[in-house]
């Protein structure tokens, strides 16, 4: 019997392992790619030889990633303060006031969730085109200055976890229901409040559809996204570079995880809020 | 009890009742302060929700341009649409096959990974950040990478094959073999699916196996009559996400094409790549970009909208609805 249950832990460990490394293969394939000279990586070679690091010393002078990563981070960062300072209120007034016409509000939030972007674009890039805004990136930032229904349904769902005595201890102290919002709620709700930012950082950072569509025609408004899907056509066959930029591409996302999961763990154990 | 606090905003109700002029400024402040925390989302719901959802219906009855006014041809959009384009029968069955095949195989083997790694005795944590990596690598560079590992003449996948006598396929150059290259890159990126199960499988409580173990259940049957009832909730949430995600798949069909196509055509002449190769990778969403913000038909492309809206609606209440039949509920209703 123990034989047995042996044999199926070395079983199932050994096809977790086999898994890990297909997952992992497309990494390391990019990463040797990303090290080759040109020709070698146009070859069927898997090992670089000579290592060429050069290669991302190079990317930056033969594609302006730098500008991409500006316009990137101008995106991704006005748009994700939007998404916080214009749903946090929005997710409260759901959450913890009442008032007629709220299920309904909170219903239509959760259609919007549902609906594909597509079925709007159209009249919305007709609008901008007429704002004379087609170009710019202010046709992906603005709109998540009026509240994002995902965010608003994730903070909504946290702000009903927080236990009214905290609330109301505030309301004896005499704090208005506006600061109780900014403060004791905020500060309670910083786990949630930290997801929503780093999930809209990753979705703008991420975003290909919508930017393709304004700034696509434009390549000074180029973010990361359409720099690197054009990349191939820029440097015909050089696929070692291109290797190069999708990694550098990928690479702040994996920092950022490794880095906001530690943020999260003690979000979750500082507020006690959930202990 | 949080009703009757709730229900005046923190202002607690007063044991002598207050009279009415008061109450009623105290209900007039109320009413600002919601709608002052709501306008965001007032605005945002008019101009980028509402507002386009109408003028899109408006629009599909008219032939619309973007430089003369929108002009009014009635259903003839939708007849194009669903009678005459040839293209939007392929764009419908590219679509459909890939949320047929991608969406279970995803479920499948998000789930096969969370219950290995529910029972995996170490080193968890360290596998569970390897399977959910890739779920994080952004669309386009996630594609960008397939595109050179699939790569036909000198790509590692294809030389691996090679080492062990296999001719790889033509992968994203072939009609036949783009489709099925997607559904890998999809299976790569199931992290988050993963994650959910994973969590779920580990919330089943112990003494549940126990009890069937002590039944005489085996482990197929433990699985079939323990975990699957329990975990059923989200493999829902999962398909419902996945057939969502399915209609709107865009970003890996887009790039894949151009760079596949690109490929092709070494001289890096600006052909219309979406569909590379043969219209294989050309679903619905392209198809929608193509029209829309290519060739610029206003009119068609929102007549495309409004059919994808209509299905995605009827597609997420059918799945829901006939998940009654097969979705455990923890409270008997």
């Amino acid at each position: 019997m123990r034989r047995r249950r042996l044999l199926l832990a070395v079983a199932q460990h050994s096809l977790l392992i086999v898994a890990a490394i297909a997952f992992l293969a497309p990494f390391v394939f990019i990463l040797l790619t990303s090290l080759m000279t040109t020709n070698q990586a146009l070859s069927a070679d898997l090992w670089p030889h000579p290592f060429r690091f050069r290669n991302f010393i190079d990317v930056f002078t033969t594609a302006p990633l730098w500008r991409w990563t500006l316009n990137t981070m101008l995106y991704s960062c006005l748009a994700t303060i939007g998404v916080l300072v214009s749903s946090v209120p929005v997710a409260y007034a759901l959450a913890r006031i009442r008032w007629r016409g709220r299920n309904l509000a909170f219903m239509i939030v959760l259609i919007a969730l549902m609906l594909p972007p597509q079925v709007s674009v159209v009249p919305l890039y007709v609008m901008w085109a007429k704002l004379h805004l087609v170009g710019t990136l202010w046709p992906l930032i603005i709109p998540n200055w009026f509240g994002d229904a995902f965010s608003i349904f994730l903070l909504r769902q946290f702000f009903l976890t927080i236990p009214e005595d905290y609330l109301d201890a505030a309301r004896v102290d005499g704090c208005g229901e506006l600061r109780i919002l900014f403060t004791v709620v905020t500060r309670l709700a910083k786990p949630a409040i930290a997801a929503v930012a780093l999930f809209s950082f990753l979705y703008t950072f991420n975003d290909f559809f919508l930017p393709l569509l304004y700034v696509g025609e434009n390549s000074d408004n180029w973010v990361l996204s359409i720099g690197l899907a054009q990349f191939r056509s820029l440097h015909q066959v050089q696929w070692n570079l291109t290797m190069a930029a999708t990694l550098l591409v990928m690479a702040p996302v994996i920092i950022l995880f490794f880095l906001a999961q530690r943020a999260f763990v003690e979000g979750v154990t500082l507020t006690g809020v959930k202990g | 009890m949080t009703d009757q606090v709730l229900g005046t905003a923190g202002v607690r109700a007063p044991a002598v009742p207050l009279r009415t002029a008061a109450r009623r400024r105290a209900d007039w402040r109320r009413r600002r302060l919601v709608l002052l925390l709501m306008s965001p989302w007032i605005v945002g719901f008019t101009v980028f929700f509402a507002y386009p959802l109408v003028m899109s219906a408006y629009l599909s009855f008219n032939h619309y341009d973007l430089l003369s006014p929108p002009r009014w041809v009635g259903w003839a959009n939708y007849h194009y649409l669903l009678r005459v384009d040839p293209q939007t029968w392929i764009a419908v069955r590219n679509t459909l096959w890939m949320i047929v095949v991608a969406v279970p195989l995803q479920v499948l083997f998000a789930f096969w990974i969370a219950a290995l790694l529910a029972r995996a005795k170490s080193g968890g944590g360290f596998f569970r950040t390897v399977f959910y990596l890739p779920a994080l690598a952004p669309p386009v560079a996630a594609t960008l990478g397939f595109v050179y590992i699939l790569n036909p003449a000198t790509g590692p996948l294809n030389t691996m094959l090679g080492w062990i006598g296999i001719e790889g396929p033509l992968w994203f150059q072939s009609p036949h073999w783009s489709k099925p290259a997607l559904v890998g890159l999809g299976l790569w990126g199931v992290g988050n699916t993963m994650v959910i199960f994973l969590a779920a499988v580990l919330d089943v409580p112990q003494h549940l196996y126990e009890s069937a173990e002590l039944d005489g259940a085996g482990p197929f049957q433990r699985l079939r009559w323990v975990t699957l009832p329990i975990v059923s909730p989200v493999i829902l949430f999962a398909v419902v996400l996945g057939v969502i995600q399915g209609l709107q798949y865009f970003t890996q069909a887009y790039v894949a094409a151009s760079i596949a196509s690109g490929q092709a055509s070494q001289a890096g002449d600006t052909l219309n790549a979406l569909g590379y190769p043969e219209d294989s990778t050309l679903f619905y969403p392209v198809l929608l970009y193509q029209h829309g913000f290519n060739d610029f038909q206003m009119g068609y492309a929102s007549s495309m909208a409004m059919l994808l809206l209509i299905v995605s609606f009827a597609v997420t209440l059918v799945i829901v609805l006939n998940s009654r039949r097969w979705v455990h509920q923890a409270v008997p209703n």
